[in-house]
């Protein structure tokens, strides 16, 4: 039994995956609009950089299904309290879970006392303990859960992991094989080819879509996750935090606030960015002064402070109304919320900026001008003239915000008026770390985790993003390649 | 003179370009002697410039060499190593670009960019260096050559940057200069000046020129021997009067005819049905069989070989010696049949002292401190179903005129009367409305059409915003049946406008506008960005269009001979305000005024070449800033009087159709 439990993020996440969805839809009944993405399909980078991406946002979807699991109320007459008392028969946790603390139950649990290296079983750090016979000696203790089942882990150690290794990368060929199975088959063009040509066909390389690079990455994947996943249960495989949190755990979580920061964060800044920089482009005059002086006045405002202020303000009258927030997630949510809502509000001046100068030169090319001589409206010129023309500037640009958002949600998290301190991110990861970065031995683990993650995110984010780029751009169709030619009478003669 | 300088041997240069090579040079042969101009021809696409960078090694990225030799000499050019080729480029053979603009370093003055050539090439520095690019400024007539040489390339004007482009070029004294469309940025009095400085520079140094253009009034002017280009061969190779008075090849043949002008008013002129083929295609047959009008079935069994028709003159064409003895009329002869009925001339189009001034603002405040006079005060009528050109150079303010009267830009002064309706006085919903009887076609075809818009979403614009119908199915009968009126097929309304070639974008141009089934139409330079056979296309279109649909042009252009061709009337514009204005004959037949006449004789033309009188204008353009006193033209012109510094003429009328404004008529 379960409660499920919508957050604020939570909606706006499901909405901009319907409102992708819908648009897919829309778009495959569009000839002119599915053959960009077709291209996109056939971008060997592109698909291997959506893999990457789908299995990012398959983990952030996870951790969006939030529910308060029930809890055992305890014997009957408590129950029969209870029901007296008005409340509902069943109780429910404090705390919210997502289905992917379900999934990653053993690490989220199995906390150690502090420090410990990736794969290690005793700690980081000498304890003075207390021997059996009185006395007491400095030693590294034993992790309570990293390796607790090796008897002896000097001589164990390297064969146990070997042998999970091992099992792991069997079971992810097992895996990956019956995945190629499936999707050989699935994808299949038509029916006259059969399957092992067609496997051949992909083997080469010589598919229209390139399952080559999509199998490749998979399997790449898997082999990285699979053994990973047997490792974790009975190893930190990033190791552990100060707390003794497993690292892993922190990364796969920080992916979801990553991903809202990244994307909700483009979505408030989209409409005024658009709109703004387009009027102030194509009307010129007393309106572009407006909007030009409004950026102007708030790019020079520093930025952290204005997010400091706003964010602190909102602390207040959280605090004031404590009945609002049930719970500690509903209200690191609402947090995350604002947080998005003011860096949006900040950061659209770039874009506006960017904007007003493509406007200003499109306004004038012959197109726009045969449409004044038509008499078109100037909202219609600028839906259906300006803005499919400043379209790859607005997708270009929201990439890039996308990785700039990731790591301005790290700063803000330092200066402590980032996500809640409860809430999971890179940021406070990252933050969490930089304070051992100047211990010897140095404690690389965590830093090194959000540093790896968020690289894997962004690069694949950036990848996918050119070739959709490339594949809208009607300008860009030819694919230099090197090759040498040959001329007819030399191949005779050869 | 006739010792070979230049030796190209079945050169072939491919550019990468997906499954095919795109053949861009597919090999050509020819020589280039000591001190001749040896002109190539041929319309964009054909691979004239791939083949000057060829000649040096300078091909783009994605292009490759593929085959062939290049001697300069007697020494293989293909082969050299790339520190030596460095050597030939700049001191053997030099070249310079169409772009003035971008051809120079902005951020270095013209001298030390002049300088650089001297110190890597001759090894000349110091004052030494500094003498000889005052002595090269000279030599190219820029004015006061020591105080330009300290200048920045942004303080010249257009036709000084070509100068010291060639100054560039001549620095090393080259043997070879290669000139890639020297004067198709600049307008035709600086090309004319641009020109003859070439031609002077040749004579004093005996250089060779290559030169490569798609203007046969040039070739004309300037070449010795013509070689025409068609798909990256050569298919004809002649001396100039060979070429200009007997061509042998087909193609060159419809070029010729497809040329507009005054002999063929009346008539249609030739065009070359079809397209260039793809350069991907391996021919194995003539490459011009599928538009030639005297192609045989042995056209299609193997590629021709060149024919020799006469010393120097060889053709690729099977056909080349009987075309040659059946017809030698086939060029400019055909008879310029009369127009029809005469249609009663009433006014469509009224427009009286039309001014349009921007305002120069300055300082914090933005406060005006002078006004661009872009058009001052300009008069012309436009009766129904005629044609009116507008003829100057750029920066005359002729498109600003042009977009004045359809009301694109607010004029500051002046009455546009159309039908009677006074157009500048509309506001508002009543001036949206009446839009649907003036429409314009652009230049630029490809600047024209939204990229990221069907064709079918392109030409229904204008009928939602204006049209009798907003229902889809009417809208788009409607695109199909203009789409059929300029020639297209119906199929292209699904299609995206980087699909089509630049006159199919220019016909479609042309069926949007017409969309609203306007009155008049303002055609500003709807040619001048295509080729010669595309060009004849549209001005066959427009012509038939304006019979059919009895439409009134507002022409705005710079090239008479599209003039002479298509317009009734002319009007002759300098700075902003009309100095002459007439009938086509009138005008253009006995030009009253010196600027018509010095931009009549500016242009090439390859009829009577050497017999036209030499009229050559100094300087260039002023600014419309700060016009000139008296009569704006007086700075330049030849026959300047006392009262021209004075005074701005009136206008004088020679006829009933003929005004002038000039001192020289006075009354």
């Amino acid at each position: 039994m379960f409660l499920p439990i919508l957050l604020w993020t939570d909606a706006l996440v499901f909405l901009l995956i319907a409102v992708a969805g819908a648009f897919a839809f829309h778009a495959s009944r569009h000839e002119h609009l599915r053959a960009p993405w077709r291209r996109v399909l056939r971008s060997p980078a592109a698909m291997s950089s959506a893999v990457v991406l789908a299995a990012f946002l398959l983990v952030g979807i996870l951790d969006s299904l939030h529910f308060r699991p029930a809890i055992a109320v305890g014997t009957e007459s408590q129950m029969a309290a209870r029901l007296k008392g008005g409340m509902s028969a069943q109780a429910w946790a404090p705390e919210v879970k997502s289905a992917l603390d379900v999934l990653l139950e053993r690490m989220a649990t199995r906390k150690e006392r502090t420090y410990s290296a990736p794969l290690a079983t005793h700690a980081f750090s000498k304890e003075t303990m207390e021997l059996p016979g009185g006395g007491q000696s400095r030693e590294f203790p034993r992790l309570k859960f990293g390796g607790a089942h090796l008897t002896d882990p000097a001589d164990d150690w390297s064969g146990d992991i070997l042998r999970i290794l091992l099992r792991g990368v069997a079971l992810a060929l097992v895996i990956w094989c019956a995945l190629t199975a499936v999707l050989l088959v699935a994808v299949r063009p038509n029916k006259t080819l059969n399957i092992g040509e067609f496997a051949d066909a992909t083997w080469k390389g010589n598919t229209d879509v390139p399952w080559r690079a999509v199998l490749v990455t998979l399997g790449v994947l898997l082999l990285v996750a699979v053994p990973a996943w047997h490792l974790s249960a009975n190893y930190h495989v990033l190791g552990t935090d100060k707390v003794g949190q497993d690292v892993l755990y922190l990364s796969l979580k920080s992916i979801r606030t990553a991903l809202v920061i990244g994307t909700l964060t483009t979505l408030i800044m989209l409409p005024f960015a658009v709109l703004l920089g387009m009027m102030a482009g194509f009307f010129r005059g007393w309106v572009d002064d407006l909007i030009q002086y409004a950026y102007t006045t708030l790019n020079s405002i520093p930025g952290v402070l204005l997010i400091a202020a706003s964010v602190l303000v909102l602390q207040v009258q959280m605090e004031a109304r404590p009945e609002l927030f049930p719970t500690a997630a509903q209200r690191a949510d609402f947090r995350l919320l604002f947080l998005c809502l003011i860096l949006g509000v900040t950061s659209w001046t770039g874009l506006c900026r960017l904007l007003r100068g493509e406007t200003l030169k499109l306004r004038e090319l012959d197109y726009v001008q045969a449409a004044r001589a038509f008499g078109v409206s100037k909202w219609r010129i600028m839906m259906r003239h300006i803005l499919p023309n400043v379209m790859h500037v607005i997708l270009i640009s929201v990439v890039m915000d996308f990785s700039g958002l990731v790591l301005a949600e790290a700063v803000l998290s330092y200066v402590g008026v980032g996500v809640d301190p409860t809430m999971i991110s890179y940021g406070t990861m990252i933050n969490a770390a930089r304070l051992e970065m100047g211990r010897e031995p140095m404690v690389w683990w965590s830093l090194a985790s959000a540093f790896g993650f968020m690289l894997l995110v962004v690069l694949s984010a950036n990848l996918f993003s050119d070739a959709v780029r490339d594949a809208f751009d009607p300008r860009v169709s030819v694919v230099p390649r090197k090759t040498r030619f040959v001329l007819r009478s030399q191949r005779a003669g050869n | 003179m006739s010792e070979v300088l230049l030796s190209v041997k079945d050169l072939r240069a491919w550019i990468d370009a997906g499954a095919e090579p795109l053949r861009a040079v597919d090999g050509i042969d020819f020589d280039i002697r000591r001190g001749e101009t040896f002109a190539v021809v041929g319309e964009s696409g054909s691979g004239k410039s791939m083949t000057a960078l060829s000649i040096l090694r300078l091909l783009p990225e994605a292009a490759q060499i593929v085959s062939g030799s290049v001697m300069l000499d007697g020494r293989e050019l293909m082969g050299l190593p790339e520190s030596e080729m460095r050597d030939v480029r700049g001191k053997r053979i030099a070249m310079i670009f169409q772009e003035p603009g971008t051809s120079l370093n902005p951020v270095m003055t013209v001298g030390a960019q002049i300088r650089e050539v001297l110190a890597r090439h001759l090894h000349i520095t110091g004052t030494d260096a500094a003498r000889r690019v005052v002595q090269l400024l000279e030599a190219v007539g820029l004015p006061s050559p020591a105080h330009r040489a300290a200048e920045y390339p942004f303080q010249l004007s257009g036709g000084m940057k070509q100068r010291v482009m060639i100054a560039m070029a001549l620095a090393a004294e080259p043997d070879l200069l290669i000139a890639d469309e020297p004067t198709t940025a600049l307008d035709v009095t600086i090309q004319a000046q641009v020109l003859d400085l070439l031609q002077d520079l040749q004579r004093q140094r005996g250089m060779a020129i290559l030169l490569i253009t798609h203007d046969l009034g040039i070739v004309s002017d300037m070449a010795h021997r013509v070689a025409v280009m068609y798909a990256g061969r050569l298919m004809e190779v002649a001396d100039r009067a060979r070429f200009f008075g007997a061509p042998g090849h087909p193609y060159s043949r419809k070029l010729f005819e497809s040329l507009p002008g005054a002999a063929r008013r009346g008539g249609e002129l030739a065009v070359i049905p079809g397209q260039v083929p793809a350069l991907t295609e391996d021919f194995r047959r003539c490459r011009f069989v599928d538009r030639c009008g005297a192609a045989m079935p042995v056209c299609r069994e193997g590629e021709p070989a060149m024919t020799e028709l006469a010393a120097g003159h060889s053709v690729r064409c099977v056909r080349a010696s009987d075309l040659a003895t059946t017809d030698g009329a086939a060029i400019g002869h055909r008879s310029a049949a009369e127009l029809g009925h005469e249609p009663p001339l009433v006014a469509l189009l009224k427009v009286s002292g039309l001014k349009v001034h921007f305002p120069i603002r300055k300082g914090v405040l933005r406060r005006t401190v002078g006004q661009v006079k872009a058009v001052d005060g300009i008069a012309l009528n436009i009766p129904a179903g005629r044609t009116l050109a507008l003829v100057g150079e750029s920066g005359c303010g002729k498109t600003t005129a042009g977009k004045a009267i359809i009301q694109l830009i607010d004029p500051t002064g002046g009455r546009v009367e159309l039908d009677g309706i006074a157009l500048n006085e509309l506001r508002g919903e009543t001036l949206r409305r009446s839009r649907r009887d003036y429409q314009i076609v652009f230049q630029d075809p490809y600047a024209s059409l939204n990229p990221r818009m069907r064709v079918g979403d392109i030409l229904a614009e204008g009928q939602l915003a204006l049209g009798d119908s907003r229902d889809p199915a009417v809208v788009a009968g409607r695109s199909a049946e203009l789409l059929r009126q300029v020639g297209m097929a119906e199929e292209s309304l699904g299609r995206y406008p980087h699909e089509f070639s630049g006159g199919q974008r220019q016909r479609i141009a042309i069926a949007r506008a017409l969309a609203v089934r306007p009155k008049l139409l303002v055609c500003d330079e709807p040619t001048s960005a295509l080729d010669v056979s595309v060009q004849a296309q549209i001005l066959n279109l427009l012509k038939k269009l304006q019979r059919e649909l009895n439409l009134s042009y507002l022409f705005i252009t710079h090239n008479i001979s599209v003039v002479e061709y298509i317009a009734h009337e002319v009007a002759v514009m300098y700075l902003g305000r009309i100095v002459e204005r007439g009938t086509v004959a009138e005008v253009l037949g006995a030009p009253a005024h010196p600027y018509t006449r010095a931009l009549i004789a500016a242009v090439p033309r390859i009829d009577a070449a050497g017999a036209r009188p030499v009229v050559r204008l100094e300087g260039e353009l002023p600014s419309p800033v700060n016009p000139p006193e008296g009569c704006h033209f007086h700075p330049r012109c030849p026959q300047v009087r006392n009262e021209c510094r004075s005074k701005y003429p009136e206008a004088v009328a020679l006829s009933e159709t003929r005004t002038v404004h000039c001192w020289l008529h006075g009354v």
